[in-house]
């Protein structure tokens, strides 16, 4: 056993000093590799870490919203609608929800404007005409806890609030649009009647009696539509699933490129390296030793490749807040939260994105090489 | 190679550690959805249904009129919903 790591050991030493003779001949292709791996990992580590994040944090969400759609579209609910829902046998309680959106022509960003619940500890800390705000509307209009942010109410009257604290900045990820107000403040804002709501939130503290939950819902109120939490939880799965597959696709073009550029490299063997093989066949090597060393060789640059752009693409992501995928991500969003991504990396996503890029490489260059191999050394050296 | 490969384990310790450090950071941000019952990440603010795709219409990237075209870069990344999404 320990000869057999020896040979290997001095084949590696051997194909190590024959690259570093010839280094020009490889960084091109190393550079290249490097780049593929890089792009292909940082996506792979981006939306891993959003996923995982958004089913974390998501999991507390309500486990049935219920929506009023009139003619299609979702109408505002009259709350007699929680008198009509009555008792159903599992929901522990159920609560109108207040909450809209409001466009800002001064910064030209959408406002999510919310009456936190009775039970929530923002709740008690608003007072009339006082808002608590999320760090990127206190970013990007420059507030500061005091200040007084006045905006256009539907009546055409301005309407002034006074920014009683600003949301803790490591919940911007789901509070950077955020601005919580009274009912009261809301309702006369928005000009809402004190009979409506904007949906309906149920607590079911079993799980398995959601659905049924809902179903009984839909019957009862047809004009509705429940959401339920395992939805709201698939609808984030599937975006950033999407959303990964959307730009591997687009990266598809360049990857195929690469493969026929590797693919020409490590299959096509030039007159020097037939000369090489020759040479290492006469002194004495057998064919299943340079077959070994050139596995090395594949081996090596394929790994180095990985290696190299995994490395890149962890610090990208997890060090620079993956700052190249960061307009894509904003589109037209002036909100755009300030947030890292928390490393959650899934090892199989690694095993495979290594098995794709190491293998292929490695077994490329092994059959034209196995073909040179086999052939007399005084024909190839000819 | 070898200082690579030691990098590249460090990276899976730098991740157990960064994430275990960010677990109150979560926490906090889970306590707030729970607190406020929120349903979505404040990711792309710049409509309601990329705000909000999990309470979005159906069809709400065309829902302004039948022949509008998708508007936001974010909202045309959303995929099309599956035929047994909506009521259970």
């Amino acid at each position: 056993m320990s000869g057999f790591i020896q040979r290997q050991r001095y084949l590696i030493d051997y194909t190590l000093a024959a690259l570093a003779r010839r280094p020009g001949k490889q960084v091109g292709l190393l550079l290249v590799y490097t780049l593929i791996v890089f792009l292909l990992a940082s996506v792979m580590l981006f939306t891993q870490s959003l996923r995982r994040e958004a089913a974390l944090v998501l999991a507390s969400s309500p486990e049935i919203i219920l929506q009023r759609l009139v003619a299609g579209r979702h109408d505002l609910m009259p709350a007699d609608y929680l008198d009509r829902i009555g008792r159903i046998r599992g929901v522990s309680a159920m609560r109108g929800r207040l909450w809209g959106y409001f466009y800002d022509p001064t910064t030209r960003a959408n406002y999510t404007l919310m009456v936190p619940p009775q039970s929530s500890p923002q709740q008690g800390a608003l007072a009339p005409g006082e808002i608590q705000i999320g760090a990127g509307i206190a970013r990007t209009r420059g507030l500061e806890v005091g200040d007084v942010l006045s905006l256009r109410s539907a009546r055409g009257e301005p309407y002034g609030f006074r920014i009683s604290a600003i949301l803790p900045q490591e919940t911007e990820l789901v509070s950077s649009d955020l601005m919580l107000l009274s009912e009261r403040d809301f309702r006369g804002f928005f000009a809402i009647p004190d009979d409506r709501v904007t949906d309906i939130v149920l607590t079911v503290p079993n799980p398995r009696e959601v659905r049924k939950v809902a179903e009984k819902l839909s019957l009862a109120l047809p004009d509705t539509r429940p959401i339920l939490r395992e939805e709201i939880l698939r609808t984030y799965d599937a975006v950033f699933g999407w959303r990964q597959g959307l730009v591997f696709v687009l990266l598809g073009g360049s990857v195929l490129a690469f493969v026929i550029f590797a693919w020409d490299r490590a299959s096509g063997l030039s007159g020097e390296e037939r000369r090489e093989i020759g040479i290492l066949k006469s002194v004495g090597w057998e064919t299943g030793d340079v077959l070994r060393m050139k596995f090395w060789e594949g081996a090596i640059l394929s790994l180095t490749a990985f290696l190299l752009g995994y490395l890149l693409a962890y610090a990208h992501v997890f060090y620079l807040s993956a700052g190249l995928f960061e307009p894509v991500l904003k589109g037209w969003s002036v909100l755009y939260p300030d947030f890292r991504p928390v490393p959650f990396v899934d090892g199989l996503q690694v095993a495979t994105l290594f098995f794709f890029t190491v293998f292929p490489y490695t077994v490329a260059t092994i059959v034209p090489i196995w073909r040179a191999a086999i052939t007399d050394p005084d024909a190839v050296m000819r | 190679m070898a200082g690579a490969s030691a990098l590249l384990l460090l990276t899976a310790l730098d991740a157990r550690l960064r994430s275990h450090a960010a677990a109150g950071a979560i926490a906090e941000r889970s306590g707030l959805v729970a607190a406020l019952e929120l349903t979505d990440l404040a990711l792309f603010c710049e409509a309601r249904y990329t705000r909000h795709p999990s309470q979005a219409d159906l069809h709400s990237a065309f829902q302004d009129h039948p022949m509008a075209l998708e508007h936001f870069p974010s909202g045309s990344l959303v995929p099309a919903p599956s035929p047994g999404r909506g009521l259970p």
